[in-house]
């Protein structure tokens, strides 16, 4: 059993599993799934300075969902430290584009070329992980949604602004993996 | 912090309920976390797999999630199913416009998600995980949220 559950689960487990999140907030409370809220009522709880943007009872409006986010985080700890996480088996297509662009670390969630904290102040590290987290920040409050809002609560919602923001996610993350990875590695 | 002033945002009048326990929501969170681990769609390989369309696997994970979720939105709808304390479900629609922070806001993030190999869920997962320098890319994303609230007033909506 528990074999079972260390191993990488398939996509059609734990796709259905993510799709009954929408409906388990709803009947809890009509809350909807989404997580980016989150970093905007950490600015309002933290630093809401007299930015209106930060200026609401985010208490009242996200407190639920910051203990959701702490539960992601306890989640993440239960899933790659208890669980063991192993090497991602993504295909030899893939391994050998991102060999050419210079990934040679091929074990674990991530390549180490990047994400630890002795390459942080490389180029790359810092581009990847400061930079790519303030557009990420930035982007998922402008267009008011992450893959969580826009990609699962809003297409299952046939919602037509969230389709046009997943389109967007899409024209950014093929713009960055054609032409800013080439140049970044 | 003064929890205990009146805030005039309308967002505070329609999300401001009392509702179930918050601790619902944090096993919720924590269920979310352990499959977002094992599904690998925390991992920065599968996003770039993704990206260059040479796997299934992303893909499967995020069309069963929407066909599972519009389903269950479906049913909750034709049964009329209220919320455990007995509150009507609604799923308010987005202003499209023109689209501009769709649009803007949509591609900026995907640059971000390809180049972090995580959204904003992933990133705080991954921290927890092991790779703990994603708690740098979590440091930053609050820090371009706080910009894009600072610059608001300037920034195209429609």
């Amino acid at each position: 059993m528990f074999d079972v559950i260390a191993r990488p689960w398939p996509w059609y487990v734990a796709g259905p599993l993510i799709g009954l999140f929408v409906p388990a907030l709803l009947l809890l409370g009509n809350r909807q799934f989404g997580i980016s809220s989150n970093l905007r009522h950490l600015c309002a709880a933290v630093v809401p300075r007299n930015v209106a943007f930060f200026r609401y009872d985010w208490k009242s409006s996200g407190l639920w969902n910051l203990a959701f986010l702490a539960g992601v985080f306890a989640g993440g700890f239960i899933g790659g430290r208890l669980l063991g996480t192993g090497d991602v088996a993504i295909t030899p297509g893939t391994k050998a584009m991102l060999t050419q662009l210079g990934i040679h670390d091929f074990s674990g969630l991530a390549p180490r070329e990047i994400f630890i904290w002795a390459n942080l102040l490389t180029l790359r590290g810092a581009i990847s992980i400061v930079g790519g987290g303030l557009l990420v920040g930035f982007g998922t409050a402008y267009a008011g949604g992450c893959t969580s809002g826009h990609a699962i609560s809003g297409l299952a919602a046939l919602d037509r602004a969230s389709l046009v923001a997943v389109l967007g996610f899409f024209a950014g993350g093929l713009l960055c993996t054609y032409v800013i990875l080439p140049l970044l590695f | 912090m003064t929890p205990t002033t009146e805030c005039p945002d309308e967002s505070a009048a329609t999300m401001g309920r009392t509702g179930v326990s918050v601790l619902w929501f944090l096993v919720l969170g924590c269920l979310f976390g352990i499959i977002l681990v094992k599904s690998e769609v925390v991992s920065w390989f599968r996003i770039q797999e993704m990206f260059r369309f040479q796997s299934f696997h992303m893909y499967g994970v995020i069309a069963s999630a929407i066909a599972t979720a519009a389903l269950s939105i479906m049913l909750l709808r034709l049964t009329g199913t209220r919320t455990l304390t007995g509150e009507a479900i609604s799923v308010p629609p987005k202003q499209l416009g023109r689209g501009y922070r769709y649009w803007i806001g949509g591609t900026l993030f995907g640059v971000g998600w390809a180049l972090t190999g995580a959204c904003p869920g992933p990133l705080v997962a991954l921290t927890a995980s092991g790779f703990s320098v994603y708690a740098v890319a979590v440091l930053s994303a609050l820090a371009g949220t706080w910009l894009y609230g600072y610059l608001r007033p300037k920034l195209p909506h429609y």
